[in-house]
């Protein structure tokens, strides 16, 4: 099939923090090949494709919360970089998470920000404040049209870089949140939806 | 070179060390203006120590950890040490989970701290008063 065959070909990746990347990425792909999707656009969150087991989405559906609140925000320029840091810093304590936590979901916003900024030539960033299960939770969702991943596999490791951080940007971003999940298509810019999830 | 931006971060100068610190607002082109000046100032000042509080800053992402080692590198090649004060614990953790380490950048837990290290100690006591670090 030659949808299928696209998705295997480009950059996606459903990963959990603690997951090692190859095998979620093959699960992910498995999942898609079991014919659960059928828009080429849709993100493989609501997707509900069974037996991803492995994955961070792994109960998935719609995720609970509903609609919720949500808030987006420009990320083109360095004073939207200290913005939606503000932003998400409020947002954090209004969800009630503790000074790490708070710090830890802070500092993945600010990397994958700055990622959309300096890489996909500006983009935007939303907040939404799902609950699930009575546990209330953070997700953002960074969005450029940049040029795309080209290689996913390689900009997860650290210490890969293209700009002029020090590549720990997107594998930083994963390993500080619960839930991470990218697409990249070269030319097609970058989605970054994160999750976190208040233990308290 | 054009003259670099101001960045409104203040250098002090106490003997032959500098101190600073990082504010929480330090964008990206701050925190290069902010490197250009401090290494200006340790040639200019002679300086053969650096003190950079960072109490105020909220997070370290991989940019600052970067900023952050490269001053000190660049500080070491002047011929000054610099001490990293007074990072927040919930930056820890979260640096340590990024996968940053600030390798080569030595630290202190606070400022005062990062002063002793440099040689710096508090007033002596007068005599007859106990010694500060004499069980009370």
């Amino acid at each position: 099939m030659t949808l299928h065959g696209e998705r295997v070909a480009g950059s996606e990746l459903i990963a959990q923090r603690s997951a090692p990347a190859g095998p979620t990425v093959a699960a992910a792909r498995t999942a898609d090949r079991a014919g659960a999707r059928s828009t080429a656009s849709g993100t493989s969150a609501e997707s509900g494709a069974p037996g991803v087991s492995g994955g961070a989405f792994a109960d998935p559906g719609p995720l609970p919360g509903g609609p919720g609140r949500s808030s987006r925000f420009n990320v083109a320029s360095e004073e939207d970089l200290l913005t939606v840091r503000h932003a998400v810093r409020a947002a954090t304590v209004e969800a009630g998470f503790g000074l790490v936590d708070q710090t830890r979901i802070v500092t993945a916003a600010s990397e994958l920000a700055r990622n959309a900024y300096v890489h996909g030539g500006g983009g935007s960033l939303e907040i939404e404040m799902p609950t699930r299960s009575g546990r209330r939770g953070l997700r953002l969702t960074v969005r450029d049209d940049g040029p795309g991943i080209p290689d996913l596999d390689q900009a997860l490791t650290d210490g890969f870089t293209t700009g002029t951080g020090l590549g720990h940007g997107l594998g930083g971003a994963r390993r500080l949140m619960h839930e991470f999940q990218v697409h990249s298509r070269p030319g097609e810019g970058t989605t970054v939806v994160v999750a976190r999830w208040n233990d308290r | 070179m054009t003259a670099p931006r101001a960045t409104g971060v203040p250098i002090l100068r106490l003997g032959d060390v500098l101190i600073t610190g990082l504010l929480n607002e330090l964008d990206d082109q701050s925190a290069v203006a902010f490197t250009d000046e401090l290494t200006e100032r340790i040639a200019g000042d002679g300086a053969r120590g650096v003190l950079i509080d960072i109490s105020r800053l909220e997070i370290i992402d991989s940019f600052v950890a970067r900023t952050l080692m490269e001053l000190t590198t660049m500080a070491r090649l002047l011929g000054a040490r610099v001490i990293v004060a007074g990072m927040r614990p919930a930056v820890a953790i979260t640096l340590v989970e990024l996968g940053l380490q600030l390798t080569g950048v030595e630290t202190a837990l606070n400022a005062e701290q990062g002063l002793t290290a440099f040689g710096w100690h508090r007033m002596p006591r007068p005599a007859g008063e106990a010694r500060r670090d004499a069980p009370r």
